[in-house]
């Protein structure tokens, strides 16, 4: 048992080791059943957005005009329209699906951009330090200390809405959360015996950051990392919703809801569907990040493991 | 604590500082700023005459220096689409924006509180699982949606609040709600973990060793040093609040700071976008000061240094 949750923590990628650490894993995950549940959420959303726009993407845009406002629950125009249709009479579960893709891409982009640049100027900020560390702080804490939203905004107004721009300006709200994380870790982590003594044995300072600090500081960031995915989405479907975000012919399930708006009173699913697939997957990011941070905790992780050896 | 309120407020002057520079540099960057303040369709002899009227046709460092000059004798520039200063817009909006986001920070404030206290007396207890579910639910959903299910609940379905407005009491209760939702699941978590801690320190073994009861020990003894936390996040979330006023106000028609703001980017009027985002860096800003100093006033620790 101790050896094969070891295994999670170790980087050998020996065959027989894999299998066992994704059974680990898979264990870890089903003794949390909210954070299973979750999981499965996010690989039905995952497998969507990579093989949706493929599967489903004609019917996703293709117009009924008999079928406009179709409402949900009503099986005799087939299954495609369980979800009903919207004022074009394009069948909304395809939709969704179809849509899942661009939602997805835009918040993996940012959250990729952030991360990778945040990391970085978090890693020289807390081993450098110095002044070059201080300026980063403080062009941190302003662009912290504004409501992004708004800041969003008005950059958009001024740039063009372009899928580009919105990435970009989800992208600089997000970096300071990683900065201040992987520097905060970077300073109190450097100071351990084994760094030291890598240093004193003389390794490289590119060495040392990335070979014996940056794994430490990893899996806080991939934890952080999930639950900003859910803030980036719902930033970017608010910024959608308001108009500033994602234009057509693109669509993402905020673009979807915004579109809905208008027949609110008379057609309610045309806003509720989008609205509760990104309300499902923000949730189940939240539940899956708060599992990790149990899993990655050696501390904490006997919480998940404890039930097994009652029955063992 | 002066010393350290002087130190905020320096950083703070400084990031408006820099706030300005970027907004004024971003309506140069994209072409003439008369394209940004102009319709779309005015024709060339109309945007020469407004380019040479702003001084728009004088090199950069004069244009910011009178850029500059403008925004200390509060001078923003007239809105285009009413032909009111925009300044004046931005300040009759704000006070609604402004009582928006107490209602909501209070009542999610208070409800958190109770609730995160509540579930700590009893870790793993039934009411702590729920509310942790619940606290879970309500951090994670998108705010435009619950507004949305909410008036088709309430407002379309039931009928028992308007849909939009500001008139009546009635008209502001799902606004709120609909803003309080997020902080709230957030600040339950902290208030629930902060209490947790603060439940097994030595102090409060001694308070329940004396006899005192179980709503004593949360609500007299630990309530205070279990606030900290929360009152830092609650600060964090206040910018947030903002955010979610912006979508909130869109929806329920609310004359506040986010509407005027999105009416202003749909009618291209410059000036009050400017205007609106210098007011909310400075509320923002005096804001942080608050919080800074409720925290001295419920930690003697900031307060001595």
């Amino acid at each position: 048992m101790a050896n094969q949750t070891h295994t999670l923590t170790t980087s050998i990628p020996d065959e027989a080791m894999s299998e066992n650490r994704i059974k680990t894993v898979l264990r870890l995950l089903w003794r949390d059943k909210f954070a299973f549940v979750a999981a499965i959420i996010l690989t039905v959303t995952v497998f969507s957005a990579l093989f949706g726009p493929w599967l489903l993407g004609r019917s996703a845009t293709m117009m009924n005009l008999r079928a406009r406002n179709a409402p949900p629950f009503d099986l005799s125009r087939g299954f495609e329209y369980i979800l009903g249709a919207d004022s074009l009479g394009r069948s909304i579960l395809a939709r969704v699906v179809f849509a899942s893709q661009t939602t997805m891409m835009i918040a993996a982009a940012a959250v990729i951009c952030s991360l990778i640049i945040g990391t970085l100027l978090g890693l020289i900020a807390g081993y450098r330090g110095g002044l070059v560390g201080e300026a980063i702080m403080r062009i941190t804490d302003i662009v912290m200390s504004f409501p992004s939203l708004l800041l969003a905004l008005v950059v958009l107004y001024v740039f063009s809405p372009a899928i580009s721009n919105v990435i970009i300006v989800l992208a600089i709200t997000r970096i300071p959360i990683y900065l201040r994380t992987t520097r905060a870790e970077v300073m109190e982590i450097r100071s351990r015996m084994f760094v030291i003594a890598a240093e004193v044995t003389g390794a490289s300072t590119m060495r040392l950051v990335f070979k014996h600090i940056l794994p430490i500081v990893a899996p806080t960031l991939v934890t952080i990392m999930t639950l900003d995915f859910a803030f980036v989405m719902l930033a970017e479907a608010s910024l959608s919703f308001l108009g500033l975000g994602v234009q057509a012919p693109n669509v993402t399930w905020g673009v979807m809801v915004a579109e809905g708006r208008a027949y609110l009173s008379t057609a309610w699913w045309l806003s509720f569907w989008p609205g509760l697939a990104i309300a499902l997957v923000t949730m189940s990011l939240n539940l899956v990040s708060n599992w990790l941070r149990i899993a990655t905790d050696p501390v904490q992780r006997w919480r998940l493991e404890k039930p097994e050896d009652k029955n063992v | 604590m002066g010393f350290y309120l002087g130190k905020r407020a320096i950083w703070s002057g400084l990031s408006l500082f820099l706030l300005v520079v970027m907004v004024f540099f971003m309506a140069r960057l994209t072409g003439s700023p008369a394209d940004l303040y102009l319709p779309i369709d005015a024709p060339t002899s109309m945007r020469e005459e407004f380019s040479r009227l702003h001084g728009f046709d004088q090199p950069v460092y004069v244009q910011f220096f009178d850029f500059i000059r403008g925004l200390l004798t509060l001078d923003f520039g007239q809105s285009l689409r009413q032909g009111r200063p925009a300044l004046a817009l931005v300040l009759e909006a704000m006070p609604t924006t402004l009582l928006l986001a107490l209602y909501s920070i209070t009542s999610a404030l208070v409800i958190a509180i109770v609730t995160g206290a509540l579930a700590a007396w009893r870790p793993n207890s039934v009411f702590d699982r729920i509310a942790t579910l619940l606290s879970l639910i309500g951090a994670s959903l998108p705010n435009f949606w619950i507004a949305i299910v909410g008036v088709l609940v309430f407002a379309v379905g039931l009928r028992l609040v308007p849909t939009s407005g500001t008139g009546s009491i009635s008209q502001w209760i799902l606004p709120v709600a609909v803003l309080a939702i997020r902080p709230c699941g957030l600040l339950v978590q902290v208030a629930r973990s902060s209490m947790i801690s603060v439940l097994s320190s030595a102090y409060v073994k001694t308070a329940r060793a004396k006899g005192a009861r179980g709503g004593r020990i949360i609500f007299v003894h630990a309530l205070r040093n279990a606030m900290l936390p929360v009152i830092t996040v609650a600060g964090d979330q206040a910018a947030g609040i903002i955010n979610g006023a912006v979508i909130v106000e869109t929806i329920f028609g609310f004359p506040g700071i986010g509407k005027l703001m999105i009416d202003s980017i749909t009618y291209r009027d410059f000036a009050v976008i400017q205007a609106g985002v210098m007011v909310t860096a400075i509320a923002i800003f005096m804001l942080n000061v608050v919080i800074d100093i409720v925290y001295a006033v419920l930690d003697p620790r900031i307060r001595m240094n």
